[in-house]
């Protein structure tokens, strides 16, 4: 018997209005979803072209759990998202041409050609760069949240791992110290079943990886990650419990990773079933039948939407080949901080 | 000016700090209520309260973890670990996260780990190390290694004003045992820079934190035997002072490096390969070193005197580079 509590799905336009989201914001939530599967998708062409070096990374599958999170997020909070949170990227506003530019090591690219994949973020939207050691990021993210508490502000950060990091010593002493402080922060585990081809059943013993919350203190939530309004109203209620004081929460946002860990990867190990059973889920195909059942979404509305997001990429993908590749000579540029770079908007 | 210990000026450098900037904050094991293992935080938390000086569980990832998101988000944290040795708990995220954030993704991580360290008390292969050296290798990483109060309070305050992840390597042997006029305004001491702490014109021994005083005894040995060393401080091992060393090996000939931390890729290979690649043509003798053995640090009294460098080793050392 889970000791977490499970979410319920959102009914109808009322009760999405209750949580704090209107017809508009709905709209711009399905944007976002589309330019993260779109910025994925035409990244693996770019890398099928020979474009991106080294490998190549999706989050398919994961895309209302990343959009749906970040959506709830307020403007001054900050978070650490990974390798299959796209969608948080986009719906802070980074814009697309800077991540096709981040795939190809070009000088555009968050991190100007030093680090590939979606390891960057922007400073300036709250988001710190994951590295690959996961789950590394939480404990960054609980010392954000620290500092909000340090200075009595009313801010959140919000730590995201797997459910194969969930294994590491790190997310013990993220969420441990965590709880013990009450600090305001959100743990968000994509459960999406695979570390890379290793099941479930070999990386935790437990029912849910939610429940592991009543131990460090907290609250533990499971939500169906492939519905997008559910993910968004659990985590405003966990970054809102938060701000308030309320202490962290941890919430297990259930998925399937549609593909395999890397482009180079074709998940053999994926009993075809789960796929077959979870494609019928498509986060974004089941809030498009949302939209067009409980927010009367037109086809016209729909077909502007598309062109637009198509607009968006064609846009990026153009731009971000204009971007030169790094020079050389700068191989050595930034190993060290100045005191200039503690300037930025997050050092405050 | 007032006559005070290692330990002392640490302790006010970092009081200082904290009474001038709210940005600053001490977390680690201990530190609140009881002051620290070794009291440098004492009297603290009743003066900047428990969120200011954190206790935190016994946790080493999430407190230099947790310092560097702060950092981020605009703190000056300071972490304790209780003893140097434990910098291993979280090495991987100084080395993976702290150290590489500025690089990659353009984000300074500002940040001071205090860090115990050196033996001389039977504490045993978990409560002596010197793990400076290991750190010096990783690119990101700033390395510190006060050896006088004066330094060591000057050093702190360039640490914490630094926009890196500085590692602050205190030696516990020199805590109570050396005393100096410190300043009582706040000053820097900039990294880099090394100090000449014995002049000489024979022999330069290359050293730092308590090694210094090692040397020292055994350069005043070779006084009375008619030779004159010089001593070079580094204080910092990242950034380290080339030119200082270049220019003592330039104007002595020869040269000691001793460091208490082991022998193999240690920090002094690299000074002797720097000397041995940019002033070749100045040596008189091959570039000594005297280092810890290639072992854990022991326990047992006669087995640890054999572990760190002791005054001899140095002093035999340098007769052997006397002979060329």
């Amino acid at each position: 018997m889970a000791i977490a509590r499970e979410a319920e799905p959102v009914g109808s336009l009322r009760e999405i209005r209750e949580a704090g989201l209107d017809r508009e914001d709905l709209l711009t939530i399905y944007r976002n979803m589309l330019v993260t599967r779109g910025i994925e998708e035409r990244g693996h062409i770019l890398y099928k072209q020979g474009k991106i070096p080294g490998s190549f990374y999706t989050g398919r599958g994961n895309e209302a759990s990343a959009v749906g999170v970040a959506t709830a997020l307020g403007p001054e909070d900050v978070g650490t998202p990974l390798h299959r949170d796209m969608g948080v990227h986009v719906t802070r506003g980074v814009e697309p041409w800077r991540i096709f530019a981040q795939y190809m090591g070009r000088e555009d690219g968050p991190t100007k050609g030093r680090d590939g994949n979606v390891h960057m973020a922007d400073a300036n939207l709250g988001l710190i760069a994951m590295v690959s050691h996961l789950p590394a990021m939480l404990p960054v993210a609980v010392g954000a949240a620290l500092a909000f508490r340090i200075r009595e502000e009313k801010r959140v950060a919000v730590g995201w791992f797997g459910e194969g990091a969930s294994a590491r010593g790190d997310a013990h002493e993220a969420m441990n110290l965590a709880g013990v402080r009450r600090l305001p922060v959100v743990f968000i585990c994509d459960n999406n079943q695979w570390a890379y081809s290793t099941p479930t059943h070999l990386e935790y013993a437990c029912e849910t990886l939610a429940d592991r919350a009543q131990a460090y203190g907290f609250e533990g939530v499971v939500v169906d990650g492939t519905d997008v309004l559910a993910v968004y109203r659990e985590a405003k209620r966990a970054i809102e419990k938060a701000r308030e004081g309320g202490g962290p929460t941890l919430i297990e946002s259930m998925t399937l990773r549609m593909e395999g860990h890397a482009v180079h990867d074709d998940a053999f190990y994926v009993p075809k079933e789960l796929f077959e059973e979870w494609a019928k889920r498509d986060p974004i195909e089941r809030f498009r039948n949302w939209l067009r059942e409980n927010a009367e979404l037109t086809d016209d509305e729909e077909e502007e939407i598309l062109s637009g997001v198509k607009k968006i990429l064609n846009d990026a993908l153009k731009r971000a080949d204009e971007s030169p590749l790094p020079s050389p000579d700068s191989v050595t540029d930034g190993v060290f901080a100045t005191p200039e770079d503690l300037d930025t908007p997050h050092h405050k | 000016m007032a006559e005070k210990t290692y330990l002392q000026a640490i302790s006010d450098g970092l009081r200082q700090e904290m009474q001038r900037d709210k940005r600053v904050f001490v977390i680690g094991e201990d530190v609140g209520v009881y002051g620290g293992a070794f009291k440098v935080t004492l009297g603290f938390q009743e003066e900047f309260g428990p969120w200011r000086v954190i206790d935190a569980p016994l946790s080493e990832t999430a407190i230099v973890g947790g310092c560097t998101g702060a950092a981020i988000m605009g703190m000056r944290p300071v972490a304790e670990m209780q003893f140097a040795d434990f910098i291993s708990c979280a090495w991987d995220h100084l080395v993976t996260v702290a150290a590489k954030q500025r690089y990659r993704a353009g984000t300074p991580v500002p940040i001071v780990v205090r860090l115990p360290s050196g033996g001389g008390f039977s504490g045993g292969p978990f409560h002596s190390q010197n793990p400076e050296s290991s750190f010096a290798h990783i690119p990101g990483l700033k390395v510190v290694c006060p050896a006088t109060p004066e330094d060591a309070k000057g050093l702190l305050v360039s640490a914490i004003e630094d926009p890196n992840p500085v590692l602050y390597f205190e030696h516990k042997h020199l805590y109570r045992r050396i005393k100096a006029e410190v300043p009582d305004e706040r000053y820097t001491t900039p990294f880099g820079k090394a100090r000449v702490h014995r002049e000489g014109d024979d022999i330069t021994v290359v050293t730092w934190g308590a090694m210094v005083y090692t040397a020292e005894e055994a350069a005043k040995q070779l006084e009375e035997e008619d030779l004159s060393i010089e001593i070079l401080d580094l204080r910092t091992l990242i950034p380290w002072d080339r030119k200082a060393v270049l220019e003592s090996a330039q104007k002595t000939s020869k040269v000691l490096v001793l460091h208490e931390d082991t022998r193999t890729g240690g920090f002094g290979a690299e000074i002797a390969a720097t000397i041995a690649e940019e002033a070749f043509e100045h040596l008189d003798g091959p570039i000594k070193r005297v280092t810890a053995p290639d072992s854990p640090v022991p326990f047992s009294p006669p087995l640890e005197k054999a572990y760190i460098p002791q005054v001899e080793d140095v002093a035999a050392g340098l007769r052997e580079l006397a002979e060329y």
